[in-house]
């Protein structure tokens, strides 16, 4: 390799170098404010605002983690995205399995009125899916959150799942039909265990969405009991808004539990992701 | 700018409908077992979309506090137009229109910067992927709460930041009419660029190195290998992202309502905070209606548009060469 060749490629990497810095910096700076905050006392947050924390107080982080509320509301956050999820999937993956390997009459008409789901912006009807769970005496139960959340997800999901049951070979569904399968045991036995990564796709998306919901919860769980966790930081907010220090431990706890599963699930949520966002 | 999961997608899987069933697809199976399979899907599907949107769109054409059985105060088109001529309301078309113009400008190049950037070989470039990719993952509202601290009025990070740069003077962040929407999109791009940025990293992977050989062969340069064969095979994920970027505006609420609640003086509203206030802290549930179908409207007015003249060429390419001549 030439002087000329190694020298333009150093340049070329210190040029990468610089951007990525500069991008990395504007990217992890408000979630180190973050994470370093909660270890500051406020007035540390008043006069050493871009130091490291000197000393390091841990007693706003140990307060929320002593903290019920933190735990019941991180509990009910998790427990409405698990059971959203199973609803969800096991819904979308009996319907999608109907679409994509049976044929009867309306089958299209069904799929369409499915997939033009994906135009009601979840927004347009909060307001009265209010006043339906408030008939239903829905309102602050978990339910009133599982079950919209549910079917918002729905065509999503459907479609994902139609497009990879499709392509499992029918030789597959023959062979297990000679072997006495009725379509249940094909179903629960052959389809579901091998489409398992398309499965774990759509869990992925379902969980992240019920996670990060916001404005159904809002609406809904208007006393503390079943209260998810954004919720709780909005609340806990406005509840100690002029200690900085312990807002920033838990907003810093409440984030964690996503980046926990990000580092794990990052391949799940990268794919579903970018296979709904380049292909269709 | 928030990329909700595409309505392309329902587009696309329509599109693919009609595929010939191949050997043993054409059974028929018994009523019982396809009721039994469709039911749990269909009933969620009625109760908890179709009919709130349906009761929308009813609602929207009556007075009413929402209280007691239906509404029966028939009101005609006026909550429509007193709709056309409320400020807020077109104040928040403003909004998004100017949100719309900042991140196709300002957030979708720089996410596509650097992803031209990561497709490069260097050291580390999975840990700058991967941490690009983070303020994507958390959740709006506690990123809200975050960012409302980082630009408190009382001495906050920002202004700490300013001082330490040598600025000197306090900034009204998010209490000044005129640069609250900046700072809002300044967040909105720190939030969603890695996602647009890794859409467009997924659609760079996919143009065969083999076109760049090709050209480098016949002498090609560096800007004219971007411009003639990166700009072009990359439009069918440009012009995706736009249409996330543009519908995801449209819809925008929980990271402005922690935020802001809309203000100074609506300076920061938008349309589905409108609809919220109007809807549940005022009880005018008629108008929110109004509201809540206009939005419906916008948004599928531009997704119908959309795909009509800029993405059909793209999704009709796209589903033939990915799916071997489905027609």
């Amino acid at each position: 390799m030439s002087v000329n060749t190694t020298r333009a490629r150093i340049l070329r990497n210190t040029g990468f170098y610089i951007a990525a810095f500069l991008a990395s910096v504007f990217v992890a700076t408000p979630i180190l404010f973050a994470l370093l905050g909660g270890f500051k006392d406020n007035q540390q947050l008043r006069e050493n605002a871009l130091g490291l924390p000197d000393p390091w107080h841990t007693d706003h982080y140990l307060d929320v983690l002593a903290n019920a509320t933190f735990w019941r509301q991180l509990g009910n956050s998790v427990l409405i995205a698990l059971a959203t999820t199973f609803i969800v999937v096991a819904a979308a993956a009996a319907v999608a399995y109907i679409f994509a390997r049976f044929q009867f009459k309306g089958r299209e008409g069904l799929f369409t009125l499915f997939a033009a789901g994906m135009m009601f912006p979840f927004a347009v009807a909060v307001l009265p899916l209010f006043i339906i769970l408030r008939t239903f005496e829905m309102l602050n139960s978990p339910l009133g959150v599982i079950l919209p959340q549910a079917a918002f997800g729905l065509p999503l999901t459907i479609i994902i799942l139609r497009s990879f049951f499709r392509h499992i070979p029918a030789e597959v569904e023959e062979a297990a039909t000679i072997d006495g399968a009725g379509p249940w045991r094909f179903f629960v036995q052959i389809l579901l265990p091998m489409s398992r990564p398309v499965i774990a796709t759509v869990s992925v998306l379902a969980l992240v969405g019920s996670w990060n919901s916001y404005l159904l919860p809002l609406v809904v769980l208007s006393k503390p009991t079943w209260q998810t966790l954004p919720l709780g930081v909005t609340q806990f907010q406005g509840e100690y808004s002029t200690e900085t220090a312990k807002v920033l431990a838990f907003v810093m706890l409440a984030m964690l539990p996503a980046l926990v599963f990000y580092a794990f699930a990052e391949r799940h949520l990268i794919s579903g992701l970018t296979s709904g966002g380049t292909k269709g | 700018v928030t990329p909700t999961r595409d309505q392309i997608r329902s587009d696309a899987g329509r599109a693919g409908g009609g595929a010939p069933p191949r050997r043993g697809r054409g059974r028929r199976p018994g009523a019982g077992t396809l009721a039994a399979f469709i039911a749990p899907a269909l009933i969620l599907f009625l109760l908890f979309v179709l009919v709130p949107v349906l009761f929308a769109g009813y609602t929207a054409f009556f007075r009413w506090n929402g209280l007691g059985g239906l509404p029966t105060d028939f009101a005609g088109l006026e909550n429509f137009r007193t709709l056309v001529a409320d400020e807020v309301f077109l104040g928040d078309l403003g909004r998004i229109g100017l949100i719309t113009v900042l991140s196709i400008a300002v957030q979708l190049p720089m996410a596509f910067g650097l992803a031209m950037l990561l497709h490069q070989r260097f050291p580390g470039r999975t840990a700058f992927r991967l941490l690009f990719f983070v303020p994507y993952i958390l959740t709006e509202a506690v990123t809200a709460v975050l960012f409302g601290l980082i630009f408190s009025p009382r001495r906050g990070f920002a202004d700490a930041v300013l001082a330490g740069l040598g600025a000197d003077g306090r900034i009204g962040w998010l209490s000044d009419r005129g640069i609250v929407l900046f700072v809002i999109f300044g967040i909105l791009t720190w939030k969603f660029f890695g996602f647009h940025m890794i859409l467009y990293l997924a659609g760079r992977q996919n143009i065969p190195e083999e076109l760049y050989e090709a050209a480098r062969v016949d002498g090609a340069t560096g800007r004219q290998l971007f411009r003639h064969i990166t700009l072009p095979l990359m439009g069918p994920t440009v012009r995706i992202t736009v249409f996330l970027s543009v519908i995801g505006t449209v819809q925008l609420f929980d990271l402005v309502y922690v935020l802001t609640k809309g203000g100074p003086y609506h300076a920061s509203e938008t349309l589905a905070i409108t609809m919220y206030e109007q809807g549940f802290v005022r009880g005018q549930i008629g108008y929110a209606s109004a509201l809540s179908i206009a939005m419906f409207l916008i948004s599928l007015v531009f997704a119908l548009i959309y795909q009509r003249y800029v993405l059909s060429r793209d999704t009709q390419g796209a589903l033939t060469s990915t799916d071997g001549g489905r027609t």
